[in-house]
């Protein structure tokens, strides 16, 4: 029988029968509908990793050295230890990096730490303050909204002031223009001369919640021990190559640890691509419960669309002889049944792939996860769908196949 | 029974083919031999000899009834004829082919081009048009869809059913849908139309109008062969086999037959 006949005689079927096949449905469409929305939001998230996410918080071309990693994947808590005892990175670490790299790179040096905040308009908060020296407004590619940022004069002569988030300046300034207003800094006397323009969130944490002072100022003696920082981050100019980048910045810094050959690092050099790495081992872990939860539905799906063809096969015995005796074979009775088994577990999938995006879209709009839908799991999901119908129909379609024409015309 | 004086001459042809040396195929002429055919059915250990050995032979275009008492073996024949079933021993050749031997397919390809049936109990599909139930021979056949149309409606006005084509046999008198199963069994143009008690579920006027049809086309030059347990109705046809257990009573032409029955009507009536 031509694949087309088969298919209309197989809606014409569902249609017939919408109750029971649409329970039939259930666990093709459940499946199916889990397998799109995790799969969409894994993408979103990846999606967001690889773009805003590195660009935002990283900065492409960008690296930076720590004492220990700031965002780690697989590491135990031996390694951890072990790395809390490591020198910390010093200001006097600065020059000796920068004069290795090629004229034209930027470089920040950053000690930042949570510390109480407060105006005369709002009640003290805890929030991350950064002491910072060189480039860091460049690296950042941070845009001033009101105001300005710090100059050098400034961070040379750690004069007290501060860039803030627009989140500070909201709650700090309530319907006030922040500019050249006082704001306490873990105790200490600054003065706003600059509002940065909203960078938006990542996962729901807002990014403008943020005070930037120059590393010279009273608050250094706040966040870090004399001369010690958190973080350089290194910009390499235009097209420079980052390995090569990172490697300069290792050999300097295991001569001033004075490590041996044999010895391993005892700092870190993260890159964009460390967060990356990081991202990917998370990304392994979601895409395996969004196979084996879909997986469940499908399997039960299956068992059901089995069960359901079999009950369709005893009853249509008589339909089964008739046919037998106009002259199908045995392949025509097997592939009616298996591609009305197809059909309807496509029919599942495809409901599934459209409640999947809907539900993939309701995540996104009441959480903070993205969600990005990928055409390929919507070719999955149609090709898991009729797979699942050719699988579970296997067997009942095989029985009927098999009926004898003249038991079959008796039935009833 | 049979002397071999009184035996036509057309009858001695046929014994002729059937007594022919095993598996030699017969001539052209001839749509249907069977040598020796037997089918038995084991009923949980017993064993019912539905057919004993059955010898026919059918010319083209013949006209035949199948008669004998229930039991007799005369579905058992008509089933074996159709190539719904196979038999335990025998020949069967069917326009020259021995469909005895052939596989499933083979046979299904077999039921599709050479042989119609007609059930008593129509056996049409519920749900289907009376358009789409004699669609479906042809959908078998690989017959694109619009031929398939034009095909079907012309089977269906044959019967004179054209203005009935999107009824379902729910919508149809018993009369019409048998009509419907005849034009099914039509409109691939089988080497046989077979019959098995077409007229089992109708009433005497139906049936009446439904041997009229099959007349028609007996009589146009399709090879019909019906079973019936009817003499009056056996008597429309040109030849009537009689079974009984299993074995073929009497195979004569319908003269002889009435002949027979009006000579036997009477010692019937009286035991
Ligand atoms: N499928 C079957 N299983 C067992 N016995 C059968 C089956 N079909 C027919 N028979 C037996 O074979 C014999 C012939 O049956 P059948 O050909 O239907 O006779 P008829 O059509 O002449 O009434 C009967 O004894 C019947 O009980
Ligand atoms: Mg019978």
């Amino acid at each position: 029988m031509p694949f087309l006949d088969a298919v209309r005689l197989a809606l014409a079927q569902i249609r017939v029968q919408k109750l029971k096949s649409f329970f039939t449905l259930l666990g093709v469409t459940i499946g199916v509908m889990f397998l799109i929305a995790v799969v969409s939001i894994v993408e979103g998230m990846s999606s967001y990793m690889e773009h805003d996410f590195v660009g935002k918080l990283v900065g492409v071309n960008t690296v930076t050295l720590r004492q220990q990693p700031e965002i780690g994947a697989n590491i135990s808590d031996a390694q951890w230890r072990a790395m809390r005892r490591w020198p910390r990175v010093l200001m006097t670490d600065v020059q000796p990096v920068v004069d290795a790299l090629p004229p034209g790179t930027l470089w920040s040096a950053e000690g930042y730490d949570n510390v109480f905040v407060a105006s005369q308009w709002s009640p003290p908060k805890q929030l991350q303050a950064s002491a910072v020296e060189g480039d860091y407004f460049k690296i950042r590619e941070m845009k001033i909204a009101k105001g300005r940022v710090i100059t050098s004069q400034e961070m040379a002569m750690g004069t007290p002031v501060v860039v803030i988030g627009e989140e500070i300046a909201t709650r700090f300034f309530p319907n006030l223009d922040p500019i050249n207003r006082p704001l306490k800094v873990a105790g200490l006397p600054y003065t706003v001369v600059g509002v940065a323009e909203s960078q938006g969130s990542i996962f729901g944490l807002s990014l403008d919640r943020f005070v930037i002072a120059p590393y010279r100022s009273p608050l250094r003696h706040v966040v870090n021990k004399p001369n010690v920082l958190d973080a350089l981050k290194i910009k390499a100019a235009g097209d420079a190559d980052m390995t090569e980048t990172t490697e300069a910045i290792r050999q300097v810094m295991r001569s001033r640890h004075e490590l041996r050959p044999s010895e391993p690092d005892n700092f870190t050099v993260e890159s964009s691509e460390s967060a990356l790495t990081f991202w990917t081992s998370i990304k392994s872990k979601l895409v395996i419960a969004g196979v084996v939860l879909p997986a469940i539905g499908l399997v039960v799906g299956a068992i059901v669309i089995m069960n359901i063809m079999l009950v369709a096969v005893a009853e249509r015995t008589r339909e089964i002889g008739i046919r037998k005796a106009l002259g199908a074979r045995r392949r025509d009775i097997m592939s009616q049944f298996l591609v009305e088994a197809a059909t309807l577990s496509t029919v599942g999938a495809i409901l599934g792939i459209i409640s999947g995006i809907l539900l993939a879209e309701i995540i996104s709009a009441v959480s903070p996860l993205p969600a990005t839908v990928a055409p390929w799991s919507i070719v999955a999901g149609v090709i898991v769908g009729a797979g699942v119908g050719i699988i579970s129909g296997i067997y009942p379609a095989s029985r009927a196949s098999r009926l004898d024409p003249i038991t079959a015309l008796r039935a009833e | 029974m049979q002397t071999t004086e009184e035996v036509p001459l057309s009858v001695t042809a046929e014994r002729a083919v059937v007594t022919q040396q095993a598996g030699k195929a017969p001539e052209k002429d001839w749509v249907i031999v069977t040598r020796g055919l037997k089918r038995e059915y084991d009923m949980g250990g017993e064993i019912v000899r539905a057919l004993r050995g059955v010898d026919v032979a059918i010319r083209r275009n013949e006209y035949v009834a199948i008669m004998g008492p229930s039991g007799s073996g005369k579905s058992t024949l008509m089933n074996l004829i159709g190539c719904l079933d196979t038999p335990d021993a025998g020949e069967y050749w069917l326009s020259g082919d021995l469909v005895s031997s052939m596989a499933d397919d083979e046979l299904a390809r077999v039921r599709n081009r050479e042989i119609g049936f007609v059930f008593q109990t129509f056996n049409l599909l519920p749900r289907a048009t009376a358009l789409h139930n004699v669609e479906l021979p042809l959908v078998y056949a690989g017959v694109p869809s619009d031929e398939r149309r034009k095909r079907a409606i012309a089977a269906l006005e044959r019967v004179q059913l054209g203005n009935r084509i999107t009824h379902r046999p729910n919508e149809l008198s018993g009369g019409q849908r048998q009509r419907v199963a005849i034009a099914r069994a039509l409109v691939n143009e089988p080497a046989i139309l077979l019959a098995d008690e077409p007229t089992g579920n109708l009433d005497s006027t139906t049936s009446e109008e439904i041997m009229r049809v099959f007349e028609d086309l007996a009589s146009s030059g399709q090879t019909v062969i019906m079973v019936t347990h009817e003499p009056d109705i056996a008597a429309h046809a040109r030849r009537v086999i009689v079974l009984r257990d299993g074995m073929i009573e009497s195979d004569d032409r319908r003269e002889r037959f009435a002949e027979k029955m009006q000579i036997a009507a009477p010692s019937v009536t009286h035991k």
